[in-house]
C-alpha cells in the first residue's frame, strides 16, 4: 500500500478551494444570477439616465372638454409630457411619481404637487413658465445658454462604481455566508473538524475561490458603463482589480464571519440584511452620503462599504493611484483582518 | 495487549439530561469493538468524546495511547470517522470528494486504492446526489480511510440500508480488519453486532450494562426456557433490561 509523499492530491487549501468552485460552477443558477445581475441593473441604468437630452417634466391634467386648451398650451413645450387623469386617480398618480404636478386649470392655475420632491418642484418651474409664457408674458431678455455635459461627473458615472461595489458586497456575503450555513446544516462541517484538515484553511478557500469570478464580475459593468454611457475610466487597470480584490476578500471575510455561527438561512441572512442593508444606504450608492450629518461622518466613513466605494470611485472617476486611496485600504484591510480572525475563533463546527 | 481507546467512568450532560454516565470500556488494538445499545443510550456522545469532537465533563480517555488535550493533530492524521447524517456535498463527484478528504492526510492510499477498497470504481465520476444510500455510506468509509488509519470510528453505520448494502459495507470493514486495523462502532443492530464485533458491551442509560463477546453474553442467558430459536443479543438486552432493543 502506497504511503509517504505520493498524497495525489493538491494541498488541502487548493483542494478546498477546487471543491468550492466546483460546486459553484454545477450551480447553474448560482452562476446565472452572479453575471445576470450586474446587467441588468446596467441596462436599467441606460434606460434611466439615456444620453443626450435630460427628462422631460411629466404633468398630469385632469379629463374634461374645460381642459383642452390647458392640454394644447402644456403639450407645446418638448420639456412637458403630458397624462390626463381621471379626478380618482389623480392622488395616486402623484403618490406613485406617475406625474409630478398636476394642473387644474382656471385664471390663475392651480398646481398641486409634494415641494418636498425635487423633480416635483422643477415640474412646478417648468409648467408655470410655459403657461405664463401662453399668458402672454413678456421676457426682458433672452440668456444665452452654454450647455455642457462632461463624462465623469454626471450621476451616471457616480453610480456605477457604486454599483460594482454592492456587487462585490451581495456576492462576498451572500454567496460564503450561506454556503458555510449549509455546510453545516448538512453535517459536513463536523465531519470535516474529525478530519485533520487545519480550520484556517477551510475559511480562507472559499473567500479565495471567490477571486476567479471577480473579473468579469467587475469588468461587465465597467465595460457596459463605458460603451453605454462614454464612462471615463480614469485609473489603470492593475489599481482598479487591487481594489476590487481588497473588497471581494474584505466581503468574503465578512460574509465567513455572517455565516460563522448561524444554524439556519434564517438566522444568517437576518444577520446579512442587518449590516448589509443600513450600508446600501449610509455608503453612498446612490446618492452621496454627504448628505448625512456631520456627527455621523466618522462612523459613515469607517464602514466597510464605504471605503470600498469611495476607493472604487478614486480609482474609476479620478484615476487616483493606490497610494492616495491609502487611507480606503487600510480601512478595508482591517475590515478583513478582524472578521477573518473573529470568525476562526467563533466558528461553530457542528 | 497495547490499547487503542480506554475510557473510564465518562461522564456528559446536556443540560438536566444526562447522556453518558460513568461509562467505562477499553479497545484492544486489531479488534472489532461494538457499543450496541438503543437510541438515547449515550452512544453517539461517547463515540463523539472519543474522535474528540466533544468535550467529557468528566472522567478519562486516552485514545491509541494519547490524549486529545495535547495531541490533536496526531490522532487527526491516525484516526477514521465516519458520523450519522454526514451529507457530502452534492455536486461533487465520489473522486473529488474522496480527493479532498485524502489531501487532509500526511500518508494514506492513493485515490484509486480507495475506490477499489469501497467498490466504488464505477461510481469515481458520479455526482454524490446520484449515489444510493448504500453507495454514499461507502463513501463516507472511503473518506474514513483516506489516511490509512489505525483505528477507525464508525457510528450507526448500516442504519437505513438495505441487506444487500449492509453486506457490502461489512464487507469493506472486514477487509481493513484483515490489514490490521481497530475498528470501534455503534449500532442498534444485533446481527452487525454479532457478525462483525469481536466484543461488545451493551449500554443503557449512559452507561455499559454487559460487556463479553457475542457469543458469551447469548450463552450467559443459560438454557431458554422454550428453545423456539438461537439466542441472540437481542435477547440478552431483554433479559438485562426486560425491553427490545429496537423499542427501547
Amino acid at each position: 500500500m502506497s504511503t509517504g509523499a505520493h498524497r495525489g492530491t493538491h494541498p488541502p487549501l487548493i483542494e478546498l478551494m477546487l471543491a468550492r468552485l466546483r460546486e459553484f460552477v454545477r450551480e447553474p443558477e448560482a452562476l446565472f444570477w452572479m453575471f445576470l445581475f450586474p446587467i441588468v441593473l446596467s441596462v436599467a441604468m441606460a434606460i434611466a439616465f439615456p444620453s443626450g437630452a435630460g427628462q422631460a417634466v411629466r404633468v398630469g391634467v385632469i379629463a374634461g372638454p374645460h381642459t383642452d386648451a390647458l392640454r394644447k398650451t402644456l403639450a407645446g413645450s418638448k420639456d412637458i409630457v403630458v397624462r390626463e387623469l381621471s379626478p380618482d386617480d389623480q392622488m395616486r398618480a402623484l403618490r406613485n411619481g406617475d406625474v409630478h404636478v398636476i394642473v387644474t386649470g382656471g385664471n390663475p392655475p392651480t398646481y398641486r404637487f409634494d415641494p418636498t420632491r425635487e423633480e416635483s418642484k422643477l415640474a412646478q418651474l417648468v409648467v408655470d413658465d410655459v403657461l405664463k409664457r401662453a399668458a402672454g408674458r413678456t421676457e426682458p431678455w433672452q440668456a444665452h445658454e452654454d450647455l455642457i455635459q462632461v463624462p465623469g461627473s454626471r450621476y451616471v458615472d457616480w453610480l456605477i462604481p457604486g454599483i460594482i461595489s454592492l456587487g462585490i458586497m451581495n456576492n462576498g456575503l451572500w454567496s460564503i455566508g450561506f454556503m458555510t450555513v449549509q455546510a453545516r446544516l448538512r453535517k459536513l462541517l463536523k465531519r470535516l473538524a474529525a478530519s485533520p484538515m487545519q480550520k484556517r484553511d477551510f475559511l480562507m478557500a472559499p473567500i479565495i475561490a471567490r477571486l476567479a469570478f471577480l473579473g468579469p464580475e467587475v469588468a461587465v459593468p465597467l465595460v457596459f458603463g463605458w460603451f453605454a454611457f462614454s464612462m471615463p475610466i480614469r485609473g489603470g487597470i492593475v489599481s482598479i482589480a487591487i481594489v476590487s480584490i481588497v473588497g471581494a476578500l474584505m466581503w468574503g471575510a465578512v460574509g465567513m464571519l455572517m455565516g460563522s455561527r448561524a444554524r439556519t438561512f434564517e438566522a444568517a441572512s437576518g444577520l446579512m440584511n442587518l449590516i448589509s442593508v443600513p450600508m446600501w444606504v449610509l455608503s453612498g450608492v446612490f446618492f452621496s452620503s454627504s448628505n448625512f450629518p456631520d456627527v455621523v461622518q466618522p462612523f459613515i466613513q469607517a464602514l466597510p462599504l464605504t471605503a470600498l466605494i469611495d476607493a472604487m470611485r478614486g480609482v474609476i472617476l479620478e484615476g487616483s493611484t493606490l497610494v492616495s486611496i491609502w487611507h480606503e485600504l487600510a480601512i478595508m484591510a482591517a475590515w478583513t483582518v478582524v472578521p477573518f480572525a473573529v470568525a476562526l475563533k467563533i466558528f461553530r463546527w457542528r | 495487549m497495547e490499547l487503542a481507546v480506554r475510557c473510564q467512568n465518562l461522564q456528559k450532560r446536556y443540560g438536566d439530561v444526562v447522556a453518558v454516565d460513568g461509562l467505562s470500556f477499553e479497545v484492544r488494538r486489531g479488534e472489532c469493538y461494538g457499543l450496541l445499545g438503543p437510541n438515547g443510550a449515550g452512544k453517539t456522545t461517547t463515540i463523539e468524546i472519543l474522535e474528540g469532537l466533544l468535550a467529557p465533563d468528566g472522567g478519562d480517555v486516552e485514545v491509541l495511547g494519547r490524549r486529545w488535550k495535547t495531541d490533536e493533530q496526531e490522532l487527526r492524521q491516525r484516526l477514521g470517522v465516519q458520523l450519522q447524517e454526514t451529507q457530502f456535498t452534492d455536486k461533487l463527484t465520489v473522486e473529488e470528494t474522496i480527493r479532498l478528504f485524502r489531501s487532509f492526510y500526511h500518508r494514506g492510499k492513493t485515490i484509486d486504492e480507495l475506490l477499489g477498497l469501497v467498490e466504488l470504481e464505477g461510481k469515481r465520476g458520479s455526482w454524490v446526489v446520484k449515489l444510493s444510500g448504500g453507495q454514499k455510506q461507502r463513501l463516507s468509509i472511503a473518506c474514513a480511510l483516506a489516511g490509512d488509519p489505525d483505528l477507525l470510528f464508525l457510528d450507526e453505520p448500516t442504519t437505513g440500508l438495505d441487506p444487500q448494502s449492509r453486506r457490502q459495507l461489512w464487507n469493506v470493514l472486514t477487509r481493513f480488519r484483515e490489514s490490521g486495523g481497530t475498528v470501534l462502532l455503534t449500532t442498534h443492530y444485533m446481527d452487525e453486532a454479532q457478525t462483525l464485533c469481536d466484543r461488545v458491551a451493551i449500554v443503557d442509560h449512559g452507561h455499559v450494562i454487559a460487556e463479553d463477546t457475542p457469543k458469551a453474553l447469548i450463552a450467559s442467558l443459560g438454557a431458554p426456557k422454550v428453545v423456539v430459536h438461537e439466542g441472540t443479543l437481542e435477547d440478552v438486552f431483554m433479559s438485562l433490561t426486560g425491553r427490545h432493543l429496537r423499542e427501547a
